[in-house]
């Protein structure tokens, strides 16, 4: 056996992590099978999601994001993003579209290495990103996909008012369905619907449970890298599905289990060292070093306590449920309420929340080149966290899917002087406390 | 007054950066007050009903060093936001009111939180631009947020915006898009006489002037320069396009033209030019200005395009109309909106075989040497190819 093959066969994966795995490759089949066996493909986005709405018309569902970083994990997105960038895209913008375009261009394998046909609708759900619309127009003009807009306006205001509402739910209805209807072939049945959101709601209950157990200490999770595989299958293909409701279901088992023993989260080098920095995290991690980043935390006692990017998706965690009594209110609803398409001072509220709900001891921004849907005034965050939490705040700097803007010496660096910084600051109020 | 003094007028108007034109508006009655607005669009018609001022906050260009502003950002942002941010944070916009940001990208619409965090004692809007171009389902949502608009508004100025205002406002500024059509048709026909580096400060003076004074202004610059015997070279005819929000500094516009190209039309001050055509006063004034939105304006990185044959249109028309030989790409860098866009409208005007090149800038922009070589080199191999 190879030393790399051997090093694989020692990470270390929770049982909902390996039903997780079977799911996402099974879906990945569905896909590449879906024209041979008759089936239509739908591409999507993870924020403002309308998987049980898909479902309703039998599509093969493609998300182009997980693809990315999918690709990302596995360290082939670097050519993927070269290759686009050779065919004409600017370095300058986000590299998730870049390496989609390059999958493309390198002959349309997705990442488990099976055929990834082309769309037969883009739903651009245009939910919190501007360059969502930029990356179906490209998709459809590079390779002609029927594109079907649905416009979710942004919480400017920092609320949901009547007309935001009806804008969208009238999209559902006016555009979106009649265009789903006619590429499927399939007829729209909003019981179906309803039925598919009564399955989501289980899966969102129980996620949200195994969410909130980091308010513990120790956490029995981590709410950061343990938990983009949490989200996984709420916030991709899988939302409304009945393996998805038995995974979380699993998941929430296997996590309360945990909390009950008193133990820390799972790493991929096995159960946590011992819990000695609780940290919320702001943006979304890099993917082609995801694991050597984790360990730069785990390695120091750090476990992420909450995170904004397992929301990116929908937050959950304040109450918000997919409603099947009003289906396409509730998916109006969900689309406006997640956390991209929250206006600032939500979001600084958000993160504050999160710091005294989860007791953290800081917060640290993965200020993230590729997005500035999350990155954009990232600075100012920091600054009023930490005027109005009292608790230290750092910044690195990384991508999302692309290996030339990963630093790890740099990141590491920070990281540590992060952690020193906590340590210093905890030494402090210690001393005034027994003062 | 001879062009160069309506020219020197509008210069000093464009390097004034303490808005003291605005100042000296809001100081001339007591109770006026100021409305800055971010580019590509806002419906200014309801600012103006209100008896306010709208005024176009472009950034800081080359003139101002940022020091505060780029605290705030990442260098992999791009730079209108931080110019705009010194700009607040120095005063300077001290005499605006409020504050409008249209939905351009995601840069600009975070930077709507972070005024609202940063000058809280000011008004803030995020202006949501419908995406959907169903007057039923776009125009709804759309007349819902100018309404919000012209509510909050009335509630600012202490006096209600009635239809007839508005209606009067719509007026006016049928006017000054008249001006500015006008403007852009003399250019295209008589580009020497005509520079756009001129035109541009002539065009930036209606950020800060309000809409009679600047619509007399461009009349008086056309009949100016018309007077004006200028030599006519043999430059090469482009569109520029990609600088409809961070603008481009003036230097680089003049470095384009003295490297042998006559700039027929452009995208640098959209809000001005968005709307094709007159909007109606007869009517319900809102619904009139959401119909001109949903069917009859420009296309622009930041609006989808409904249709894939949709894409690349209105440049294409750009190219005709104004008889183009070349497009020249120049955008703003980080600028998603433009950069994203490039390589659709790269590939459509390959296959009518229009000539094209890029570049990208940021407003301080000081190097002019490889800009003006790109362009001559452009323009050259335009000359070229026409003679062959």
């Amino acid at each position: 056996m190879s030393t790399a093959a051997a090093a694989k066969k020692q990470v270390i994966k929770e049982d909902a992590m390996w039903l997780q795995k079977e799911l996402i490759n099974r879906n990945y089949h569905e896909v590449a099978t879906a024209h041979s066996e008759g089936r239509k493909i739908s591409a999507t986005f993870v924020p403002g999601n309308l998987n049980e709405l898909l479902m309703c018309f039998d599509f093969a569902r493609r998300l182009p994001e997980t693809d990315a970083l999918q690709n990302g994990m596995r360290k082939k997105s670097g050519k993927m993003i070269m290759d686009a960038e050779r065919d004409g895209h600017s370095e300058d913008v986000c590299t998730y579209v870049k390496s989609d375009l390059g999958m493309m261009l390198q002959g349309q394998l997705g990442p488990t290495g099976e055929p990834m046909p082309h769309p037969d609708i883009l739903l651009l759900s245009y939910t919190g990103c501007f360059t969502f619309m930029k990356w179906f127009e490209l998709v459809r003009q590079k390779y002609d996909c029927r594109t079907v807009m649905l416009h979710v306006p942004y919480q400017g205001d920092g609320k949901i008012n009547p007309a935001m509402r009806r804008y969208v739910v009238n999209q559902l209805k006016e555009k979106v369905i009649p265009a789903l209807e006619e590429v499927s072939g399939v007829k729209f049945d909003i019981d179906r619907l309803r039925e598919y959101m009564r399955e989501s709601v289980k899966a969102e209950e129980d996620l949200v449970a195994v969410l909130q157990t980091a308010k513990h200490r120790p956490s029995p999770i981590d709410g950061y890298f343990g938990a983009v595989y949490y989200i996984g299958p709420m916030f991709t293909a899988f939302r409304g599905v009945p393996e998805a409701t038995r995974y979380y279901s699993v998941l929430r088992e296997e996590v309360e289990a945990r909390l009950r023993e008193g133990k820390g989260p799972v790493t991929p080098d096995g159960d946590h060292p011992g819990e000695k920095y609780r940290l919320v995290v702001e943006g979304p991690p890099n993917w082609t070093s995801f694991r050597d980043f984790w360990k730069m935390f785990y390695d120091e006692g750090a476990v992420v306590v909450a995170s904004t990017y397992s929301k990116v998706g929908g937050v959950y965690d304040f109450g918000f449920r997919h409603d099947p009594e009003h289906p396409l209110e509730s998916l109006a609803d969900y689309c406006l309420g997640c956390y991209t398409n929250l206006n600032f001072p939500q979001r600084i509220d958000m993160i504050c929340r999160y710091m005294d709900e989860y007791q953290a001891d800081g917060l640290l921004i993965n200020s993230i080149k590729s997005c500035n849907s999350f990155s954009a005034g990232q600075l100012l965050i920091l600054r009023e966290v930490e005027k109005r939490t009292g608790k230290p705040a750092a910044f690195i700097e990384s991508d999302l899917v692309d290996p030339r803007y990963f630093s790890a010496a740099n990141i590491k660096n920070r990281l540590e002087s992060y952690f020193q910084m906590i340590k210093q600051k905890r030494g402090v109020k210690n001393e005034a406390v027994a003062a | 007054m001879s062009v160069n003094n309506v020219v020197k007028r509008c210069e000093a108007l464009f390097e004034d950066l303490d808005f003291n034109a605005v100042k000296r508006w809001k100081a001339a009655a007591p109770g006026r007050k100021a409305i800055g607005y971010m580019p590509i669009y806002v419906p200014r018609e309801i600012v103006h009903a209100a008896g306010m001022l709208p005024v176009g906050i472009f950034g800081g260009g080359d003139q101002m060093e940022v020091i505060q502003g780029d605290a705030y950002y990442q260098s992999y942002i791009c730079r209108i936001p931080r110019s705009t941010v010194e700009l607040g944070l120095t005063g300077k916009l001290d005499c605006l009111d409020g504050m409008l940001f249209p939905s351009i990208c995601d840069v600009i619409r975070n930077l709507s939180g972070m005024w609202q965090i940063m000058f809280k004692d000011k008004y803030v809007k995020y202006f949501d631009l419908p995406q959907n171009y169903d007057d039923a389902t776009g125009g709804s949502f759309y007349i819902h947020e100018m309404r919000t608009l012209r509510d909050d508004l009335a509630a600012l100025g202490g006096a209600d915006i009635t239809d007839e205002k508005l209606k009067a406002s719509i007026a006016v500024y049928n006017e000054n898009r008249k001006a500015v059509r006008d403007l852009y048709a003399y250019r295209a026909q008589k580009p020497w006489q005509a520079p756009t580096s001129e035109v541009y400060l002539v065009l930036r003076a209606g950020g800060v002037l309000p809409p009679e004074d600047h619509t007399n202004l461009i009349r008086e610059y056309l009949v100016e320069a018309d007077r004006e015997k200028r030599p006519q070279r043999d430059n090469a005819r482009v569109v520029l396009t990609g600088s409809f929000c961070e603008q481009p500094p003036l230097g680089l516009i003049k470095s384009i033209e003295m490297a042998g190209c006559y700039v027929v039309d452009d995208d640098f001050q959209l809000c001005q030019s968005w709307l094709l055509d007159d909007v109606p006063t007869t009517g319900d004034p809102l619904e009139e200005l959401s119909k001109a939105f949903l069917h009859r304006s420009t296309q622009t990185a930041s609006k989808y395009d409904d249709r894939k044959e949709d894409k690349g249109k209105h440049l294409l028309r750009q190219v005709k109309t104004r008889g183009a030989e070349g497009v020249i790409f120049a955008a703003a860098s980080f600028c998603d909106p433009a950069l994203l866009e490039r390589p659709m409208l790269q590939e459509i005007l390959a296959k009518h075989k229009i000539p094209y090149t890029a570049f990208k800038f940021a407003e301080n922009t000081g190097q002019m040497a490889p800009i003006r070589e790109q362009a001559g080199t452009f323009a050259d191999s335009i000359k070229l190819w026409s003679a062959a």
